[in-house]
C-alpha cells in the first residue's frame, strides 16, 4: 500500500466521526433547535461504546449502546429546552460538562485497558478496484453508515415530506404551529436524531479511531461539529465535504509532527482549532448570506398558545 | 342549548355561548354567532375585541374553555387546523404563516393532505390562482414576493382544499385600494359558488361595501347582529365602542412657521435580503404642520423611520437636517438633542422593554437627552427623579396600569402606547416622528393619542406620522405624501385628496413598475 | 399526558431567590441516588463531600483559594452573559493572563521592588482582556459566532502554554521537569490570614470585584445599557447604545477579571507556571454565573458552593474512595437542576392529562 493510501485511509478514519455528529447536529438545527452538547453526547457515545464492548465482546453491541446512549442523552437536553424552554445555550453547555464529567466517572474502570476494535469489512469484487478499491471498499461497519447517512439525510430533508415540515418548523415555528405541524414532536425527534449520531461519532472514536478509552478522548471534537454545520450552510453534503477538510488537516498535522518539520508539535497540534476559527469567519462574515442560509428559528424558544 | 337558535334555513356554521379564558381574562364570552350558506358575514370590532380569538377556536388553534360550535347543523369538536380543514372550513391569517425559505409550492403543500405529491400541487395552485384572478409562480421563493402576493399564496392554498367557509383575518390591512378591490370580485365569486366568507375587519366602510350581514363583538361580547347596509357608520361605531368616542378635534389649519425637519434626495441601500431600499426620498415639515406618510406596509416606511431616527446614520450629513442642523450621519441621540423625539412602529422589542418597568423604559428614552435630570455622578440612574416623571406622564396620559411602576409587558396595547408617545410628549420635541401611532389600539386611547399629536402640531412643532391607516391619517394630517416602493411622492396638502387618489398614488407606482417590465419581457 | 407552560404576567420574585435553592437540593439527592449506586452509604457521602470540607479552619481557606478565581470569573461572566454575548473561553483567558503576569517573575526574575506585584497583575488583567479581545473582533467585525470561537481559543492557549513551559520558559535548575522558575517572594500574592492557613488576597479582590460590579449593574447607567442591549438589541439601539461596543466592553472586561485571576491563581496558590494551571475553573465559572442568576452578590455564594464541590470531590477521594470525577458530575448536574428550575421563575407548569373539552349543553 503506498503512503498516498495510507493517508487517505487515515482522513477517513479521522473525518467519519465529524461527518455523522455534524450531519446529526444539522438535522436539529434545521429544525430550529441549537445542541451545544455535542461534546458532551459524543464522549457518552464513547464510553458506552467502549464499555458495550468490552462487556459483551463485540464491537457491534458497542455501536448499538453508543447509539441508544447518545439518543438517550440527547432526550435530557429535548427535556429542558423543548418541555421546559430552558436557554438553549446554557442547556447545550450543561449537557457538554455534564457529559464529560459523568464519562470521566462511568469510564474509570477502563482506562488503560486494552480495546476491541471493529474489523474492516471488505466488499467484494469493488475492494479490488486499483486504488479506490483498498481504500473505500474496505473500510469499517461506521464508515459504510456515514455514506448511507449523508445520502439518507439529503433525502429526507430535501425530497421527503417529512423533511419538509421540519424544514419549515426550523425557518418559523409559530406558523408551523398554526399549519397544525406538531412542532414539539418532530424537535424532539430531530434532537434525538442528533444524539444518536453523535453517539455513533463517538463509537467510532473509542472502536476505530483509538480503540481505547481515554478521558476526554473527544478533544473538542464536539465543538468541530458545531462549527462544520455552520461552515456547511447546513447542506449535508457540504458537511462530508467540510468534515474531510477537517479530517485532513487533522492528519496532516499528526504526520507534520512525525516528520520532525522543525514547528513545534504544540504548534501544529494547535491546525484544527486555527482552522475551525479561519473557516467560520469566512463563512460568517457575509451578513447576507448568513441571514439566507440560517434557519430562521435557530435558537429560539416556542411555546405554543393554547 | 335550545333548538330554536338554529335558524330556519339551516345554517352552515352556529356558534352557541363559546367562552375562551386566558387566565382570568375573558378573551371571548358566550358568543353566539350564525353563518348561512352563500353569505359574506362580517365579524365587526375594534382591536381586542376577540375577534382574532373566536376564529382561532373555529380553525382548531385554540380549545374553547365552554361552549358550543355547530357545523351543518352537527356538534362539531375541532381539535385542529388540520380537522377544521376536512370539515371544509379554510382560513386566512392576518399574519401570515408562511416560510420565506421556501417556495410557493412547497408552502401550499405543507397545509395540505401528505399523499399529493408536490409536483401536482404546483400545477393546480397555478391554475386555481388565475382562475380566481390571483396569478402566482408555484416556484418562487416566498422571500422575494410583496406583501400583497404573499396573501395570494394564503388565499390559494385555502382555496385549494374546497372550503364551505373561508374565514379572513384583516386582510385589507396589507393591501392598496386596487388590491383590495381585486380581493373583493374574488369573495363575489366565492359566494356566487355557494360558499361562505366570515370576513373579520374594523373598517367600516368596507364592512358596508361587501358583507350580507354582521356581527359586533365588544371586550369578548357579541354587541349587536345586523345588516350593515342598513346601518349607519355611526350606528356600527357605537356597537364596536360604546359611548362615543370623542372625534379628535383639529383646528383650523395652523400658520406654518419655519422648517423644523427637511430631508433632501435620501437614499439608502437595503440593508438586509428583505428590507427595502429608499429612493431620492425629500420631505419637509414645518411647525405647526403634521405631514402624514401614508402607505401599504413594505414599502419603505421602516427604512425612513431608521434613517429619520438616526438608528441607522446616513452617508450624507445634509440629507437629513434638523432645526437647521445637518444631522444625516449622527445618531439618535444627537437628534435628540436637538429637540427630536421618535416612536417607533413595535411596541415590544424597540420602543419599550416588555421585561422592564415603566420607569426603565422611560430611562431607556430619555437617559441621554435628561442626563441633568435623571444622571448623577458615576451614571447613577437618579430612580426618584425617573419614577416620578414616569409617573406624571400616566396621569396625563390616562395609562391604566396595575400598580406604581408595573412591567410594560402587563400594559395592555393602547395604554403602553399611551405611554410610549406621552414619553416623547413629556420632552415637547419641536421634531416628533411617529411610525403607525395606534396600530393595535382601542378606539378610546387612539383618539388620545391622536388628538396628543394635533395639539403638539398647534403648539408649534413639527409632526411626521406613518401611517397605514387612511382614517387615522384625514384625521390628524395638515399635509399627505404617499410612500411606495422606497419612493416618497409629493406632499399634498389633506384636504386636496381623497382615498382613490391615495390608492393610485399608491399603485401608481407599482403599476408603472410592472409595466414596464412586461414590456421589456416582450 | 402533557406539560404545559403558562407564561406568568410577572417574573415570579419567589421563585427568582427559591430556584438555585431548589436546584442544590435537587442536585443533592441525585447525588446520593449517584452515590447509591456506586456502592457507598449516601448519607456518609454526602457528608464527606459537603460538610467535612467545613469543619476546619485550614479547609475554609482552601475554600476561599477555590472560590477566589470561581467568583472573579463568574463576576466578569455574568455582565458578558446579561449583555448576550456568550464568553465560552475564560478558560482561556485565565490561561494567557497567568502567562502575561508571569512575564516579571520569570523572565526579569532578578528585579525586586514592591512594583513587582502590582505589575504582574495588571498585566494578567491585560493579557486576558487582549485574548478576549479577539473573540469580541470577529463576532464585532467579522459577525462570527463566539461561543465556538471563543472555546476554540482556549485549547490554543492551552497548548501555548504547553509549548512555553517546555520550552523557553522552563526552569533552568529544575531538572527537566515541566515548571518554571518559583516565584520570588514578592511576587507572590500574600495570604490574609497567614497563620491559620493560605488564602490569599485573591479572595479580598474577588469580592470586592463583586461587590463593585454589582453596584455598577443596579445602579448606574452603564448597568442598565448591559441588560436593555442583552433584553433587545433595537430598543438599546433606540436608547442610544451600541451594541457593538458592548461587544468589545464585555468581553474585554470579562477577560480581564479572568486574567487577573488567572495570575492571581498562579501567584498565591501555586507560585511558579506550569502546564496544569486550573481544574477548569473558566468552565465551572459558567455554571457558578447561572447559579447565582448572573447577579454579583449570587455569585459569591455560588462561587463558595461550587469550590466546595472541589474541596469535596478531593475530601471524598480520601475518606470514601470515590474518584474526583465525581466533582464534574455534581457540577453538571447543578446547572442542569438550575436551569431546570428557572423555568418556574417565567412560567406555571401544568400537567394535562387529556384534552378536555368545554361542557356541551
Amino acid at each position: 500500500m503506498s503512503i498516498f493510501e495510507a493517508i487517505l485511509l487515515t482522513v477517513i478514519t479521522a473525518s467519519t466521526p465529524l461527518v455523522i455528529a455534524a450531519l446529526g447536529e444539522l438535522v436539529t438545527e434545521r429544525s430550529g433547535v441549537l445542541n451545544l452538547g455535542v461534546e458532551g453526547m459524543m464522549i457518552m457515545g464513547a464510553v458506552a461504546a467502549f464499555a458495550g464492548a468490552q462487556i459483551s465482546g463485540s464491537p457491534y453491541i458497542g455501536i448499538i449502546c453508543g447509539i441508544v446512549v447518545g439518543a438517550l442523552f440527547s432526550l435530557l437536553f429535548a427535556f429542558l429546552t423543548l418541555t421546559l424552554v430552558a436557554n438553549q445555550v446554557a442547556t447545550g453547555l450543561a449537557l457538554t460538562l455534564l457529559g464529560l464529567g459523568l464519562s470521566g466517572q462511568l469510564g474509570e474502570a477502563y482506562v488503560s485497558v486494552p480495546g476491541i476494535r471493529l474489523e474492516e469489512i471488505v466488499i467484494p469484487l469493488l475492494s479490488d478496484i486499483p486504488v479506490v478499491g483498498p481504500v473505500l471498499f474496505k473500510q469499517d461497519f461506521i464508515f459504510y453508515l456515514s455514506i448511507a447517512l449523508v445520502f439518507g439525510v439529503s433525502w429526507f430533508l430535501f425530497r421527503g415530506r417529512a423533511g419538509l415540515k421540519l424544514r419549515a418548523i426550523g425557518d418559523s415555528h409559530g406558523s408551523a404551529h398554526a399549519l397544525g405541524i406538531h412542532v414539539i414532536r418532530t424537535r424532539y425527534l430531530a434532537v434525538m436524531f442528533g444524539g444518536a449520531c453523535a453517539g455513533l461519532a463517538g463509537a467510532q472514536l473509542s472502536l476505530v479511531y483509538t480503540p481505547q478509552w481515554a478521558e476526554n478522548m473527544s478533544a473538542g471534537r464536539g465543538w468541530i461539529t458545531l462549527a462544520l454545520v455552520v461552515f456547511a450552510s447546513w447542506r449535508p453534503w457540504r458537511v462530508f465535504a467540510g468534515g474531510y477538510l477537517f479530517g485532513a488537516v487533522t492528519i496532516l498535522q499528526l504526520h507534520a509532527q512525525a516528520f520532525g518539520l522543525g514547528i513545534p508539535s504544540q504548534f501544529l497540534s494547535m491546525l484544527p482549532y486555527a482552522a475551525t476559527i479561519v473557516v467560520l469567519i469566512i463563512i460568517s462574515h457575509n451578513r447576507r448570506t448568513t441571514l439566507i442560509n440560517t434557519p430562521a428559528s435557530l435558537g429560539k424558544a416556542f411555546v405554543p398558545e393554547r | 342549548m335550545s333548538p330554536l337558535n338554529v335558524p330556519a334555513s339551516g345554517a352552515l356554521l352556529s356558534v352557541q355561548k363559546l367562552t375562551k379564558f386566558f387566565g382570568s381574562f375573558a378573551a371571548c364570552n358566550e358568543i353566539d354567532l350564525d353563518i348561512a350558506p352563500g353569505e359574506i358575514h362580517a365579524l365587526l370590532g375594534e382591536n381586542g375585541a376577540g375577534k382574532s380569538t373566536l376564529v382561532k377556536m373555529l380553525f382548531g388553534v385554540l380549545e374553547p374553555t365552554d361552549g358550543q360550535i355547530l357545523w351543518e347543523g352537527r356538534p362539531a369538536t375541532i381539535m385542529s387546523p388540520g380537522e377544521a380543514r376536512k370539515l371544509g372550513i379554510g382560513m386566512v391569517f392576518q399574519h401570515f404563516s408562511l416560510f420565506e425559505a421556501l417556495t410557493v409550492a412547497e408552502n401550499i403543500a405543507l397545509s395540505l393532505d401528505d399523499s399529493i405529491p408536490i409536483g401536482k400541487i404546483a400545477e393546480e395552485a397555478r391554475a386555481l390562482s388565475e382562475a380566481y384572478g390571483l396569478p402566482l409562480d408555484p416556484h418562487a421563493h416566498v422571500a422575494d414576493l410583496s406583501v400583497g402576493e404573499r396573501q395570494r399564496i394564503e388565499i390559494v392554498r385555502a382555496l385549494l382544499q374546497n372550503p364551505k367557509l373561508i374565514i379572513l383575518d384583516e386582510p385589507t390591512s396589507v393591501l392598496t385600494p386596487q388590491e383590495a378591490d381585486r380581493l373583493f370580485e374574488t369573495l363575489f365569486k366565492l359566494r356566487a359558488e355557494g360558499r361562505s366568507v366570515l370576513y373579520i375587519s374594523h373598517r367600516l366602510e368596507e364592512v358596508q361595501r361587501i358583507c350580507d350581514r354582521a356581527t359586533v363583538l365588544r371586550h369578548g361580547r357579541v354587541t349587536g347582529a345586523c345588516d350593515p347596509k342598513q346601518e349607519t357608520p355611526a350606528s356600527l361605531a357605537r356597537m364596536m365602542v360604546g359611548s362615543e368616542v370623542a372625534a379628535v378635534t383639529h383646528p383650523e389649519r395652523n400658520d406654518k412657521g419655519e422648517v423644523q425637519l427637511a430631508v433632501s434626495n435620501l437614499s439608502v441601500s437595503a440593508r438586509t435580503p428583505f428590507a427595502m431600499p429608499l429612493r431620492d426620498v425629500s420631505l419637509t415639515v414645518c411647525s405647526g404642520e403634521i405631514l402624514a406618510i401614508a402607505g401599504v406596509a413594505g414599502n419603505g416606511q421602516s427604512e425612513l423611520f431608521d434613517a429619520l431616527s438616526g438608528e441607522y446614520p446616513v452617508s450624507s450629513a445634509e440629507a437629513i437636517i434638523i432645526r437647521k442642523k445637518p444631522v444625516g450621519t449622527q445618531g439618535i441621540t444627537a437628534r435628540r438633542l436637538l429637540g427630536a423625539g421618535f416612536v417607533p412602529e413595535e411596541r415590544h422589542g424597540h420602543a419599550a422593554v416588555s421585561a422592564m418597568k415603566l420607569s426603565d423604559n422611560l430611562v431607556l428614552a430619555r437617559s441621554q437627552s435628561d442626563r441633568k435630570a435623571f444622571l448623577g455622578i458615576l451614571g447613577i440612574i437618579r430612580q426618584g427623579a425617573v419614577k416620578s416623571a414616569a409617573r406624571r406622564i400616566s396621569e396625563v396620559m390616562d395609562v391604566r396600569k396595575s400598580g406604581d411602576d408595573p412591567s410594560a409587558g402587563s400594559l395592555s396595547g393602547g395604554n403602553l402606547q399611551k405611554f410610549i408617545v406621552g414619553r416623547e410628549l413629556d420632552r415637547q420635541p419641536a421634531v416628533l416622528v411617529v411610525n403607525q401611532p395606534t396600530w393595535g389600539v382601542d378606539a378610546g386611547a387612539a383618539s388620545r393619542i391622536r388628538q396628543a399629536l394635533v395639539d403638539l402640531a398647534k403648539a408649534g412643532s413639527a409632526v411626521v406620522v406613518i401611517s397605514q391607516d387612511l382614517d387615522e391619517i384625514f384625521e390628524v394630517a395638515t399635509d399627505i405624501a404617499v410612500i411606495s416602493e422606497g419612493r416618497l411622492s409629493r406632499p399634498y396638502p389633506a384636504d386636496e385628496l381623497t382615498r382613490e387618489k391615495i390608492g393610485l398614488l399608491m399603485g401608481g407606482l407599482h403599476e408603472g413598475k410592472h409595466a414596464a417590465e412586461a414590456a421589456h419581457a416582450h | 399526558m402533557r406539560i404545559e407552560l403558562e407564561k406568568r404576567p410577572q417574573v415570579s420574585k419567589l421563585y427568582a431567590f427559591v430556584s438555585p435553592l431548589l436546584a442544590l437540593v435537587l442536585t443533592l439527592i441525585a447525588g446520593a441516588i449517584m452515590f447509591a449506586m456506586l456502592g457507598k452509604g449516601p448519607v456518609e457521602a454526602l457528608d464527606a463531600f459537603f460538610v467535612e470540607p467545613l469543619l476546619e479552619v485550614w479547609s475554609l481557606h482552601e475554600l476561599a483559594i477555590k472560590a477566589a478565581p470561581l467568583i472573579l470569573i463568574g463576576v466578569g461572566l455574568a455582565v458578558c452573559y446579561r449583555s448576550n454575548n456568550w464568553n465560552i473561553g475564560a478558560e482561556g483567558q485565565f490561561t494567557i493572563g497567568a502567562i502575561t503576569g508571569s512575564y516579571i517573575p520569570i523572565i526579569f526574575y532578578d528585579w525586586h521592588s514592591p512594583l513587582v506585584l502590582p505589575l504582574m497583575l495588571i498585566l494578567g488583567a491585560l493579557g486576558g482582556a487582549l485574548f478576549a479581545a479577539i473573540p469580541a473582533l470577529l463576532k464585532a467585525h467579522f459577525n462570527t459566532n463566539e461561543i465556538l470561537t471563543s472555546l476554540m481559543l482556549v485549547y490554543i492557549a492551552q497548548l501555548y502554554l504547553d509549548w512555553l513551559i517546555r520550552g523557553a520558559w522552563r526552569d533552568p535548575k529544575g531538572f527537566n521537569f515541566p515548571v518554571s522558575r518559583d516565584f520570588a517572594q514578592e511576587a507572590i500574592v500574600p495570604a490574609i490570614w497567614e497563620e491559620s492557613g493560605r488564602a490569599h488576597w485573591g479572595f479580598i479582590f474577588a469580592i470586592v470585584a463583586a461587590v463593585l460590579v454589582w453596584f455598577m449593574m443596579r445602579f448606574t447607567l452603564k448597568g442598565f445599557e448591559v441588560v436593555v442591549l442583552g433584553q433587545s438589541e433595537r430598543a438599546g439601539r433606540f436608547a442610544g447604545f451600541s451594541s457593538k461596543r458592548m461587544i468589545w466592553f464585555s468581553f474585554l472586561f470579562s477577560g480581564a477579571l479572568a486574567g487577573l485571576a488567572g495570575i492571581c491563581e498562579v501567584s498565591g496558590s501555586i507560585g511558579h507556571l506550569q502546564p496544569a494551571i486550573s481544574p477548569g475553573y473558566g468552565f465551572t465559572a459558567i455554571i457558578v454565573a447561572f447559579l447565582g442568576r448572573l447577579n454579583p452578590l449570587g455569585i459569591i455564594a455560588s462561587g463558595l458552593v461550587l469550590a466546595l464541590t472541589y474541596l469535596g470531590g478531593e475530601a471524598a477521594q480520601l475518606s470514601i474512595g470515590v474518584s474526583d470525577k465525581v466533582t464534574r458530575v455534581f457540577q453538571g448536574l447543578i446547572l442542569f437542576f438550575v436551569l431546570s428550575c428557572d423555568t418556574l421563575i417565567y412560567y406555571k407548569i401544568r400537567i394535562v392529562w387529556s384534552r378536555v373539552r368545554g361542557g356541551a349543553a
